[in-house]
């Protein structure tokens, strides 16, 4: 098959074997290569930045038989010029940071470390399966804030669909080739809260935008997908955040601390607007 | 799959999902990357790839094909101590050692990057990932400090 090393590359000889490591590995060197192996993805692992597949592979938790390696497919295109902001699904959180300065940089910023953020991908961010001692994702919050649109392939062919829709999808059968968004116009808000741990995930995360009285907010941190705060767009209500979002416990806070501080958060960045 | 580390070339027959870290420890025997949490989380595996620092433990070889990986031991000899490691000897920054190897990498990295006198700040950004469970990280970041000023 196009892209795969040849069998003599996946025999080691002196390196231990665990599981998945031996996986046949499929290297498209295109965006439409990436998309014709990828078919409609099943029976597939597609491994983009490697920061959370890489361990539980390495751990032998995860078994793939057959991996998308993505690094060499081109999808890392990044066009911060334009009205439009367009970013490839293996564009890196480090270089997001380095090209862009707006809402979506202010959470990049905050994912782990910086070694961490030059492997970590955007279309990996999304595409995360839910944590188990926190929550993932990070970078949901401000993109559903944004209005952003993901592009995706696999079964009936290319798809763009708001960010919100597509972390609701069947997000295993797509392999999401970028991310867009409109350069924001108006007011743009951020609250976080985390522990001041580098490696750990959001506890809350909001993120609001305001074009022409047009308002959208974006919940991450607090379950396992990102969330739009329709009631809170509408009512402008910080505590009717808590009837779009049913907040989670895990290692990081119990679901009672999260309920009593994320229309907290919410407030704030409503405040920021000047739309409270 | 090839990889040039500290210099010299290496044909690489692991397979492609292995760690780097693995592949340097195990298939080539270069031992400072430590095998810590390996899950991204602790920094003593970090290693120079092209010239940045990355997790080894996160990074697929196969994503790395071609390129040149820098090591602890690519930095210094113990007669001729690199610039960081010469600081971090006088400074007394390392205790047990394990966290060492990253600390000093990621280090390198940020003087490389800066080109002259770093901050205390600068240097929590840029070590943020990397866990020291003996020093406190006191005499870890005076050392860097120290480096980036020309003195040991």
């Amino acid at each position: 098959m196009r892209g795969a090393y040849p069998s003599c590359l996946t025999k080691s000889t002196n390196t231990r074997r665990i599981g998945g490591m031996a996986a046949e590995a499929l290297i498209p060197t295109s965006p439409e290569e990436a998309a014709s192996l990828f078919g409609e993805g099943e029976n597939l692992t597609v491994f983009a930045g490697g920061t959370i597949l890489l361990p539980e592979i390495a751990a032998g938790r995860l078994k793939p038989t057959r991996a998308l390696m993505l690094h060499r497919s081109g999808l890392d295109a990044l066009d911060t010029a334009g009205a439009v902001i367009r970013i490839g699904a293996m564009v890196t959180i480090a270089s997001l940071i380095d090209a862009t300065d707006d809402l979506l940089t202010r959470f990049a910023e905050q994912v782990a470390d910086r070694e961490v953020r030059r492997n970590a991908t955007v279309g990996g961010n999304l595409c995360a399966s839910p944590g188990i001692g926190s929550q993932r994702g990070d970078l949901g919050a401000p993109l559903i804030a944004l209005g952003a649109r993901v592009r995706s392939t696999g079964k009936g062919g290319d798809r763009t669909e708001p960010v919100e829709d597509f972390l609701t999808g069947d997000r295993s059968g797509r392999l999401v080739l970028s991310i867009e968004y409109d350069r924001p116009t108006g007011r743009t808000a951020s609250e976080m809260m985390r522990r001041r741990h580098a490696h750990s995930y959001a506890i809350v995360n909001v993120a609001a935008c305001q074009t022409n009285g047009d308002l959208r907010v974006g919940v991450s941190g607090v379950g396992p997908l990102a969330v739009r705060a329709r009631s809170v767009e509408q009512s402008r209500n910080p505590d009717d955040v808590l009837s779009d979002v049913d907040p989670v416990s895990d290692a990081l806070a119990s679901a009672d601390y999260r309920r009593k501080m994320l229309p907290l958060l919410v407030r704030r960045a409503l405040d920021q607007l000047g739309s409270a | 799959m090839n990889l040039t580390v500290n210099g010299r070339e290496h044909e690489i027959t692991s397979a492609p999902l292995t760690p780097l870290l693995h592949v340097l420890r195990e298939e080539l025997e270069i031992t400072s990357p430590k095998a810590g949490c390996q899950q991204g989380g602790c920094g003593t595996c970090t290693v120079l790839v092209d010239g940045e620092p990355r997790r080894s433990c996160l990074t697929a070889v196969a994503t790395v094909d071609g390129a040149s990986i820098t090591t602890l031991e690519g930095l210094g000899e113990a007669e001729s101590l690199s610039p960081v490691q010469a600081a971090f000897h006088a400074h007394y920054a390392a205790q047990c050692g394990f966290c060492t190897p990253g600390m000093v990498v990621a280090a390198t990295a940020l003087l490389e990057r800066v080109g002259g006198p770093v901050e205390r700040e600068d240097i929590l950004d840029a070590l943020g990932g990397h866990y020291c469970r003996c020093t406190g990280y006191v005499k870890i970041v005076d050392a860097v400090m120290a480096a980036s000023r020309g003195a040991a």
